[in-house]
């Protein structure tokens, strides 16, 4: 693999802004999602999900339903195999194989209302419901763990007997909803808070928050004559959802077809698989295509949001406004099964940072709710609600202002983190620098009540396994195919690599996704990643391509091959200046069997820093928070298609938005979700978000032949601190919990 | 949702046959937005739709002096917001009008509608009650007046008899120097339900400086929406100012039995009332100021 960028010049494609491939189909209602899969003799799939958030199953009767006219099956956990007590990696989280059949299909326990129980498929949607009510479930109901804090003691009941706390110091001996505490030490942290002359210590917490994807989870599978699963899902990893599909079936991969349909949206909550393997043991048993599409109701209760958390931080710093100290404890929410973003959200919290003395504490707690699953930057949008905005007190504290601080102590190449890892080229200096000259952070606010906040973050991103095979067309087009589910418009920019390393015109490439039998393994598609890893396999295989055609060349002319030369779309040779032949000519005369293959591991990528600044104006009387004005600045290390970047900064910050003031599940006593529906659960809507101003900034990761860094997580990080400074400055009140709701914020202010 | 039968009748005699003869339950379906949402939920079985958008006197809209205004029950909120005497005479009225919803809701979603779902939250009802609305309704026993104050008698309940229809609402000209404003609270600027709303419509004498007549309405506090009447009264006779303003707030708070919900607490939505009720007044007799 060549380290060297590929020059300015050479950037053709890289850096406009064409059409998204996808942008006509999808606007126009044509392209093809999860539920718009039809085979002939479909059945329709439903799942049956508990009432109770903690309780032990009893027993289950299926015959009622089973004996009802246009019922096919039911199935229950105890069709599943038994599943391997294994965890693996799998995009920003982890899944453990025997959890993740419990998840799909409840063996023992139900762990949170509307876990599945039992799934059935019928001739019409309706039967399938009526079906639903005919299975009889006796429950023993245990009294449900709710808060994060209270699931921590050791008095409280405990989830799982098996589990015991993973811990610093090994494992322990009791059994717990501590799953995991991880620890982080850095220097001297008592030496660190005597040297500091203000010190700011807070508690926040964060209820969990759903990715809310419009398109629901769907699967359709079919079993061929020859033993092939074929299963279509709305997965955002083709080959993570086949890995999960047949660990659950202990089922061979290779018969294992997952083709990925178009993807309303996943924001990491498509990693995990709900519905597939239901839907694929109700195809066996019944020998037809059986699709299972969630409501939405079912999208909130049964699959994974965000961690809800309660995050305890100190800090201290010198008068001066030099950071001595940080101190946190990070306790988030597993749900039923362990596995929080934990660890991303320790990552997070002061990575913008150079912190000399420091510890973290990070807890992965189970409590009867959903499983979480990752969601865009998983658990840093939590951890920097808490850190930025201590960092913005202590400023205040200090005399200090803020984006002054924050550069006083900004992190750098090399800064050794609190987590231990070395920081690489980061910008965090530079972004702070737009900051600080940016008009909107300039400009004097116009208005009674108003407030003006800003705050940072940084995300690692992600590298890992992408696979691109180019084939060239015998009239000068090639087809481009990659192993990536495309959720932000990746077929696009990943075409744009590919287009000007081969040096043919954008429109020349046509770009697909495809399924899991058609190309080799590619990793999800999460943690920022793919216009990254699999642009980089595009730029492998055109490489590939290229040495292909450079052969031809030779052999063609009969000159050596180290003497053909490939510029501007030109194949010429070093020893007879007089012959050239055009990328097209030369595909007519090859007739079309060229291909090239990109197949890249990448184990050296770079995070990505990024700010907001926004303005807020607080209705004293009734606790509602108008967002006025925002700007979201990024480092993007090299924006390949600029507009899908600011479309990435734009929706993490709708989306952050949405967390600081919007969302969020709501629960009664018993663990029933209060709002499952998008009337009560609420997105923030087109007349609640301003216009977003996105600066990109350009600082080149240079192991990128582009010099890019992922850029999709880092914009959801900020806004919601940022959000909540400008509340504190509005109403001169810290507002520690989030969503910040009008009821919070009126309860916050005494007012109710 | 259960299979049923759907009919579209063109003139309420059909209409009033339908429902005396057909057995099991009957629903009329206006714009559905609420109607099919149920349905689809299942939070509503029915064995017969009938949709009265075919049926002229539910669908027109009509202004003169003497009658007043008469919303068709099936007029959605669109063509509410674009009639010429609404926008001159009913400023309450687009204000209602413009905040169910969004624009798309608004293209179907009608104030009859709005009124028979009785929801506590319906903020077309505490629009058309602040303005001393008249439910004109016909059953297969002939014909009968409702004031919108006793049309809705429960959440999801309102006061029609089996086999009774609402073919319209009437709202009375407004008298001179008046002035009505329609107001809610939501988190979300659309696309929410109201965590409280208030209603009001004010009369001044011709000086400007004294209140004639007040109605109050009080909407998503109580298991009905509700006229808060001695807030109301306690206007007659003053002069138009913010501390009058403050003490119908502070009685129209006294009035109400809120809940705690998903929505709001009861302690959020009593200070609301408060909140809501003075900026509603205020609105109201700026608006009979200027129309004067
Ligand atoms: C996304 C969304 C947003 C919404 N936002 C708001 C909002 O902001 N504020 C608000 O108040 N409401 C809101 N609603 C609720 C709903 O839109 C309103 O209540 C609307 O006015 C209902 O009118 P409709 O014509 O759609 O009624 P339908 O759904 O057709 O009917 C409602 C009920 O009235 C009955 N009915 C209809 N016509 C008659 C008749 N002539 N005689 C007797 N019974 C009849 C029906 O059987 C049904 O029970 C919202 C709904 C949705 C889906």
């Amino acid at each position: 693999m060549s380290k060297k960028m590929i020059e300015k010049e050479k950037h053709i494609s890289v850096g406009t802004r064409p059409e998204r491939m996808d942008a006509k189909e999808k606007v126009t209602g044509h392209a093809l999602y999860g539920t718009d899969i039809n085979l002939p003799g479909l059945l329709h799939g439903r799942v049956l999900r508990s009432p109770h958030a903690h309780a032990r199953i009893v027993s289950i009767d299926t015959s009622k339903a089973e004996d009802l006219p246009g019922v096919f099956a039911v199935v229950i956990a105890s069709d599943l195999p038994e599943a391997d007590d294994r965890t693996e990696k799998a995009g920003e989280s982890t899944i453990n194989y025997k959890f993740l059949r419990d998840n799909n299909l409840a063996s023992d326990k139900v762990l949170y209302v509307g876990h599945a129980v039992a799934a059935l498929a019928a001739k019409s949607p309706d039967v399938a419901q009526n079906a639903l009510e005919l299975i009889e479930v006796e429950y023993e109901i245990l009294e449900p763990v709710l808060d994060v804090r209270h699931a921590m003691s050791d008095k409280t009941e405990v989830l799982h007997e098996q589990i015991r706390t993973d811990g610093p110091n090994g494992s322990g001996d009791t059994p717990s909803n501590i799953a995991q505490h991880i620890r982080h030490v850095k220097g001297d942290l008592d030496k660190g808070f005597s040297d500091a002359d203000v010190i700011v210590e807070r508690e926040f917490t964060t209820v969990p928050v759903h990715q809310s994807y419009l398109e629901s989870h769907a699967a359709t599978a079919v079993w061929g004559m020859d033993g092939t699963l074929t299963i279509y899902s709305s997965t955002q990893g083709a080959f993570l959802a086949r890995r999960q599909v047949s660990e659950l079936l202990q089922y061979p991969m290779a018969k294992i077809k997952v083709i990925p349909t178009e993807v309303g949206g996943a924001f990491g909550g498509k990693n995990p698989t709900y519905v597939e393997a239901p839907a694929a043991l109700l195809a066996r048993k019944t020998g037809r295509p059986v699709r299972v599409v969630m409501s939405r109701e079912e999208v909130i209760l049964g699959t994974g949001p965000g961690s809800g958390t309660a995050i305890k931080v100190k800090v201290g710093a010198t008068k001066l406004g030099k950071i001595t100290a940080a101190q946190a404890e990070l306790c988030y929410e597993a749900g039923a099964y362990p596995g929080s973003p934990v660890h991303p959200g320790a990552m997070a919290m002061f990575a913008a940072y150079d912190i000399p003395n420091g510890q973290i504490d990070g807890y992965d707690v189970l409590v009867n709710k959903p499983r979480v699953a990752a969601y865009r930057a998983p658990g840093a949008p939590q951890s920097a609600f808490a850190g930025e905005q201590i960092i913005d007190e202590l400023a205040q504290k200090i005399g200090m202002d803020g984006v002054e601080f924050r550069m006083a102590n900004a992190a750098s190449e090399g800064t050794e983190r609190l987590d231990g890892s070395l920081h690489k080229s980061i910008a965090i200096q530079e972004i702070l620098g737009v900051i600080e000259d940016h008009p909107h952070y300039n400009e004097p606010l116009d208005g009674p009540n108003q407030g003006r906040g800003v705050a940072i973050g940084f995300w690692d991103n992600w590298g890992a396994r992408s696979s691109v095979e180019i084939n060239v067309n015998s009239d000068g087009t090639v087809n481009l195919i990659s192993g990536s589910v495309d959720l932000t418009g990746s077929r696009t920019t990943v075409a744009m690599q590919a287009a000007d390393v081969l040096e043919i015109p954008f429109e020349n490439v046509k770009s697909s996704m495809v399924d899991t039998d058609s190309i080799s393994y590619t990793d999800t598609s999460a943690g920022s990643r793919t216009t990254m890893a699999t642009g980089l396999a595009a730029v492998e295989a055109a490489r590939d391509v290229l040495a292909k055609l450079k052969a031809e060349v030779a052999d063609m002319w009969s000159v050596s091959l180290d003497s053909v030369v490939y510029s501007k779309g030109v194949f010429g040779t070093n020893e007879r200046k007089s012959e050239n032949i055009t990328f097209a000519d030369l595909a007519a005369k090859l007739s079309g069997q060229i291909n090239g293959h990109g197949n890249v591991n990448v184990e050296n990528w770079a995070g990505a820093g990024g700010g907001t600044i926004v303005d807020v104006e607080v209705d004293p009387e009734t606790g509602q928070v108008k967002v006025l004005r925002c700007t979201a600045i990024q480092n993007a290390g090299k924006a390949i298609h600029p507009g899908h970047v600011e479309g990435q900064m734009q929706g993490g910050v709708v989306q952050g938005i949405g967390w600081a003031l919007y969302e969020g599940y709501q629960y009664d006593e018993l663990g029933r979700v209060l709002n499952a529906n998008l009337l009560d659960y609420k997105l923030p809507t087109s007349l609640d978000v301003p216009s977003i101003e996105a600066v990109i900034i350009e600082k080149p990761f240079p192991s990128n032949p582009y010099g890019a860094r992922g850029v999709g997580e880092t914009p959801i990080i900020s806004p919601a601190p940022a959000i909540a400074n400008a509340v504190q400055q509005a109403l001169g009140k810290r507002i520690d919990q989030l969503p910040m709701t009008p009821t919070t914020l009126l309860d916050k202010i005494g007012v109710i | 949702m259960k299979t049923f039968d759907y009919e579209a009748p063109v003139t309420i005699d059909q209409t009033i046959t339908m429902m005396s003869k057909t057995h099991g339950q009957i629903l009329l379906l206006a714009g559905g937005t609420d109607l099919l949402v149920q349905l689809r939920s299942g939070n509503k079985d029915v064995d017969l739709v009938i949709d009265v958008k075919g049926i002229p006197e539910l669908n027109q809209i009509s202004y003169d002096e003497l009658s007043g205004l008469i919303i068709g029950a099936a007029v959605p909120c669109s063509q509410i917001y674009e009639s010429q005497p609404v926008l001159e005479k009913f400023p309450a009225i687009i204000d209602a009008a413009t905040i169910i919803g969004g624009k798309a809701i608004q293209n179907r979603a009608s104030f009859g509608g709005n009124l028979c779902n009785a929801s506590p939250s319906g903020d077309a009802i505490g629009a058309m009650m602040s303005l001393g609305a008249i439910c004109n309704v016909v059953g297969s026993e002939g014909a009968r007046n409702i004031p919108i104050e006793e049309f809705c008698i429960a959440p999801g309940k309102n006061a029609l008899e089996t086999g009774e229809m609402l073919i319209s609402i009437q709202i009375p000209s407004p008298r001179p120097n008046s002035g009505s404003h329609y107001i809610r609270f939501t988190p979300r600027a659309e696309m929410d339900i109201a965590v409280a709303g208030v209603g009001a419509s004010i009369e001044l004498d011709s000086n400007l400086d004294q209140i004639l007549s007040a109605r109050i309405a009080l909407v998503a506090v109580a298991p009905t929406p509700l006229l808060a009447t001695e807030a109301a009264e306690s206007l007659i006779g003053q002069e138009p100012s913010g501390p009058i303003f403050e003490k119908a707030a502070n009685i129209a708070k006294q009035t109400i039995r809120p809940i705690t919900d998903v929505r709001g607490s009861a302690s959020q939505r009593k200070h609301l009332i408060g909140v809501l009720t003075r900026r509603c007044l205020d609105i109201a007799v700026n608006r009979a100021v200027q129309v004067s």
